[in-house]
């Protein structure tokens, strides 16, 4: 059994030292997980959203579609990825693999379905509540889903958290489409794997410490957004 | 209102944290596709500053298996192709993809275990003496299983011997299917001799009690080759950076270079660049 004590010092002397490569990587990986949770939230939010209020002919295959696909393996994203922006793949002319953009696609990919389907959930819940009054209102379809979102803010809140939860502690995905090339598209994950496959276990684990801070530092961040918003709100 | 000002921030802000993302100088740098041993002993920590002063051309390097880095570079997604498994490279240049192999430099394998010797080894150099100790006395064994240069040379060794071993895979035979460096670390966790390069075992720093069992035996050379992707089949390729960083690795400078990088004063890789390529 390792020693928990020496990754701990070391995750310190290496915040404290203000390691420059170490926060060119945490500003890498916060960079392409923050931005691929916000193109997914683009997308996946009015997807679960219209998926909430409509009914039609085959929802609930759609539905069990976009749950399943919350368990998206990211080993397998990244090699479909991989192969579209390879050179000799469809996309190659983009010249995108081994770039963060490659990075943020493939990010999106995976987490686009867990805001999707999370985010159905929470706005067929609150829909269900304020079904009656929508209807007795006649209020148009549009009228609804804004208001279902902006009512569910918190809610959704979270579940962008968890897109990014999944984005930001993948390693799968980015080291195929990124290469873990150093100063280019080396995130935390990629260096953790990199230290691991050194033998370097208290490095990687120190690492790994600090990703988890990382992870904290974020949810508290919204977290005391979210609280000073509703203060206003009460004000 | 208030709320679509605040919405049209957060996606302004988004948007800029987006740019500089694309940004990417293409023209001065180089995608070279390599293995894991030449990366995790840190070469490229020592050798690509120097070429950079000297060219300015930036070389990012994506460290994968052999077997791995060959196909990638198949897929033109590489300017340059740095391996050590000489008969795929070979064939890599024979299929045209290749422009011309250049011999770079050598070290050699060899086989560590647990301290304990189960299957007595310790100190031999024959190797594939060695292999059928292990075999008869059913020692557990890692293998990369993984198609990389390793692991071709692993296969190699076995049929030298005599023997096919993955008649036993899943028993004492164990196929990890991983790099080299997971490979060590679970080879360590379960007390198994492993085949590996001098480089990454001198540098790798989960050792516990593994010592090196088997060493010294011809069959245990591990020659390291530098292709440039053929231009021609692949027209994204950088020629002219490639052929720099090629140039450079195989003159005076650069296979000094490459003779004076030591890890606790053990010389990794030995230059034996010649001048000629063959293609």
């Amino acid at each position: 059994m390792q020693d928990f004590a020496e990754p701990f010092r070391l995750a310190l002397a290496l915040v404290t030292a203000g390691d420059a490569d170490l926060f060119e990587i945490i500003a890498l990986s916060l960079r392409v997980s923050l931005l691929a949770m916000a193109i997914a939230c683009v997308l996946g939010l009015p997807l679960g959203a219209l998926l909430a209020v409509t009914r039609f002919p085959g929802r609930s295959v759609v539905l069990v579609l976009v749950n399943a696909l919350m368990g998206l393996p990211p080993v397998v994203v990244g090699l479909i990825v991989y192969l579209y922006l390879s050179r000799s793949g469809p996309f190659g002319w983009l010249g995108l693999l081994y770039t963060p953009t490659a990075m943020i696609i493939a990010q999106v990919i995976l987490i686009t379905p867990i805001i999707a389907a999370l985010s159905r959930q929470v706005l067929e819940d609150l829909h269900t509540e304020y079904a009656e009054q929508f209807r007795s209102l006649s209020v148009p379809r549009r009228t609804v889903i804004s208001a279902l979102v902006w009512d569910g803010r918190y809610s959704l809140l979270t579940v962008a958290l968890a897109g990014f939860g999944r984005a930001v502690a993948e390693v799968g995905a980015v080291i195929i489409v990124g290469g873990n090339i150093d100063h280019l598209t080396r995130v935390m994950t990629t260096a953790i794997a990199l230290e691991t496959s050194k033998g370097d276990l208290a490095l990687a684990l120190a690492l790994g410490f600090v990703l988890l801070v990382i992870a904290l530092t974020v949810n508290g961040l919204v977290m005391a957004l979210r609280l000073t918003a509703g203060r206003h709100v009460h004000a | 209102m208030k709320h679509k000002k605040l919405m049209f921030a957060a996606l302004s802000a988004v948007l800029l944290f987006g740019v500089g993302l694309v940004a990417n100088a293409a023209d001065t740098s180089i995608i070279v596709q390599s293995t894991t041993s030449t990366k995790n002993s840190g070469l490229y920590d020592h050798l690509l500053p120097q070429f950079e002063a000297a060219t300015g051309i930036t070389v990012n390097v994506v460290a994968v298996g052999t077997g791995q880095a060959i196909r990638n570079a198949r897929n033109c997604d590489g300017d340059v192709l740095l391996v050590h498994a000489k008969a795929s490279e070979e064939q890599f240049v024979a299929d045209g993809f290749g422009v011309a192999r250049f011999d770079l430099m050598y070290n050699d394998f060899v086989i560590v275990g647990p301290s304990d010797d189960p299957a007595a080894v310790s100190g031999m150099t024959d190797t594939a003496q060695a292999l059928v100790q292990i075999a008869e006395r059913e020692a557990l064994f890692a293998s990369r299983g993984d198609d990389s240069g390793t692991h071709k040379k692993e296969v190699t060794l076995w049929a030298a011997a005599g023997l096919d071993p993955t008649g036993s895979s899943g028993a004492w035979y164990r196929e990890l299917g991983s790099g080299m460096g997971a490979t060590l670390n679970a080879a360590v966790g379960m007390g198994a001799y492993v085949l590996t390069d001098r480089a990454t075992w001198i540098s790798f720093a989960n050792k516990a009690d593994f010592k090196i069992a088997v060493e010294g035996d011809d069959a245990l050379f591990n020659q390291y080759g530098v292709i440039l992707v053929n231009g021609s089949v692949c027209p994204h390729v950088n020629v002219q950076a490639g052929q720099q960083f090629i140039d450079w690795l195989i003159s005076d400078e650069g296979q000094n270079a490459i003779g004076t990088y030591e890890i606790d004063g053990q010389q990794l890789f030995f230059p034996n660049a010649q001048t000629n390529g063959t293609g």
